[in-house]
């Protein structure tokens, strides 16, 4: 379980996240809509531990691994080193296990990671996070900067992840149809506030959300401008 | 032709030295971003606690050089302590530290041994190679030194725990991300940048006898070999202190002693240039 009250994360003098609570039960997964800049990876980092909150807590209970937003891999080591430093804190370093649920990482085992493309290098990201054997996994931007076609694999690579290991994913992701597709429950967050949350049945009613983040190829529309959330069918604003 | 050999030799000996102490640059400044100009004291350190460990406390060969060691490598910990110890320190701010720490150990080092050169036999005799006759000392400082970068190359490639450092290396953000102390990692990068310099000192010491303020020429000397490789290749850092090493021989053999360090510096910067150019011309 991954909970989050009344979380305040700044930069500065910048305030990043004002009051934010959520949370992902038990084997849940629920994604994170928002604009550019609307501090979801503040947030992620905040909920993994790598930012020191100004204000409010997190609790997780049970193990929690995170795929950060564009990657960031060991680029000039091979793949089957980045999977087992995923295992640092952990003992099994073995990653033949990582190997059975993303088979296509088997043959690029030796390979660098830096001579990857963008959708091999996403799966080891995701492949790496799997060697903390995690109960919760945080995933930044799944869809960044890959086609469609390799984004919707890696989707539904994870989808049965999380049906086969029982996983809790937390899913931040701008494309908001993929997100809403994948998840039992969406949150909402613009300008550091979760502006609405509900099932995607619920805030696909929603005509301001349909405008702002379902347009044309469902990718993220909106302008930032905190303008989702009025019409939500269920609003939990912090 | 008994002279160059000599010249050869010896230059590669103390150039091994040197490679020695820029690979202690290179381990530290890969995970902290922090030159630590301390590296020559820790040199001196080894060198000096080495000569004590023999001739004050009458230990054996090996031990005495290894207790050498091992005083550097703590030393390390500490000078790494002292500057990046502190969350947030900036990388210029823990290189001041460090400049600020060598100087400091001046007056503990001539507390304790004074201010005069210290040296000792460590492997006596000598050989002869092509006529010229040579220290047998050349010999260990080149397969010590050899054996001892060979296994920093295991270390780093073979090992969890080098693969860590690598990985804080190569990208800090990532090496968060799966759980790694990336500042603790730095802690022992200069640890073992501390060993590095030790074995330099403990290796160098009956060749060049080193006094408190030897460490400015080896760190020195251990800096330009380091930037040869940009200051992250291991590899190069050994091509940058054997290229130096014999530069300095051949320029004290065949011109002026005293011109060595400033003509051999020069030929490093000239062949940096070089490097940038032929980089530039591939980019």
């Amino acid at each position: 379980m991954l909970k989050a009250t009344d979380l305040v994360v700044r930069w500065g003098a910048v305030t990043a996240l004002d009051g934010v609570s959520l949370s992902v039960a038990d084997g849940e997964m629920v994604a994170l809509v928002g604009p550019n800049g609307a501090g979801k990876s503040s947030l992620v980092q905040a909920l993994a531990g790598l930012v020191r909150p100004a204000g409010g807590t997190v609790t997780v209970e049970g193990r929690l691994a995170y795929v950060p937003e564009g990657r960031q891999l060991f680029y000039d080591l091979p793949v089957e080193d980045n999977l087992a430093l995923g295992a640092w804190r952990g003992r099994n370093r073995e990653p033949k296990r990582v190997y059975e649920v993303l088979p296509e990482l088997a043959p690029l085992a030796k390979k660098k990671a830096g001579a990857l493309s963008g959708g091999q290098q996403q799966m080891v990201a995701v492949g790496r996070a799997l060697m903390a054997d995690p109960e919760i996994l945080l995933i930044d931007e799944l869809s960044l900067g890959l086609a469609p076609i390799i984004a919707t694999g890696l989707a539904n690579q994870l989808k049965v992840l999380h049906e086969t290991r029982d996983l809790a994913v937390l899913l931040i992701e701008q494309n908001a149809e993929m997100a809403f597709d994948l998840c039992s429950r969406v949150y909402v967050l613009e300008n550091g506030r979760i502006v609405t949350s509900g099932s995607p049945a619920e805030l696909r009613r929603s005509e301001t959300v349909r405008r702002a983040y379902l347009g044309a190829g469902g990718a993220f529309q909106g302008t930032g401008d905190g303008t989702a959330g009025g019409g939500a069918a269920a609003s939990d604003r912090a | 032709m008994s002279a160059l050999v000599d010249y050869l030799i010896s230059g590669l000996a103390i150039g091994c030295g040197y490679a020695l102490l820029a690979s202690g640059f290179v381990a530290i400044f890969r995970v902290t971003e922090v030159i630590n100009f301390a590296q020559g004291t820790l040199a001196v350190l080894g060198g000096f606690v080495a000569s004590s460990a023999l001739t004050s406390a009458g230990l054996p060969h090996g031990l005495a050089e290894a207790l050498g060691v091992l005083a550097a490598g703590g030393a390390g910990l500490l000078f790494g302590w002292i500057a990046i110890g502190r969350k947030g320190t900036p990388p210029l701010a823990s290189l001041v530290i460090t400049l600020g720490l060598a100087v400091a150990a001046y007056a503990a080092e001539i507390a304790i041994w004074g201010d005069q050169p210290i040296s000792y036999t460590a492997l006596p005799g000598d050989f002869v190679l092509a006529g010229a006759h040579l220290l047998r000392q050349y010999l260990l400082v080149i397969g010590a030194s050899l054996v001892a970068l060979l296994g920093l190359g295991v270390f780093f490639t073979r090992t969890y725990a080098g693969k860590g450092m690598t990985a804080c290396a190569s990208n800090k953000f990532a090496a968060r991300v799966v759980g790694i102390n990336v500042r603790r990692v730095g802690l022992y990068a200069f640890g073992l940048g501390g060993l590095l310099g030790g074995l330099a000192g403990v290796l160098l010491i009956p060749i060049e006898p080193l006094s408190f303020n030897s460490d400015i020429g080896l760190a020195v000397s251990g800096f330009a070999a380091a930037i040869f490789g940009g200051l992250r290749s291991f590899e190069m850092a050994l091509v940058g202190g054997v290229v130096l090493g014999v530069a300095e021989a051949l320029i004290a053999g065949y011109w002026q002693a005293s011109y060595q360090t400033v003509v051999a510096l020069g030929l490093m910067l000239l062949l940096m240039i070089w490097q940038a150019r032929g980089r530039m011309e591939l980019a």
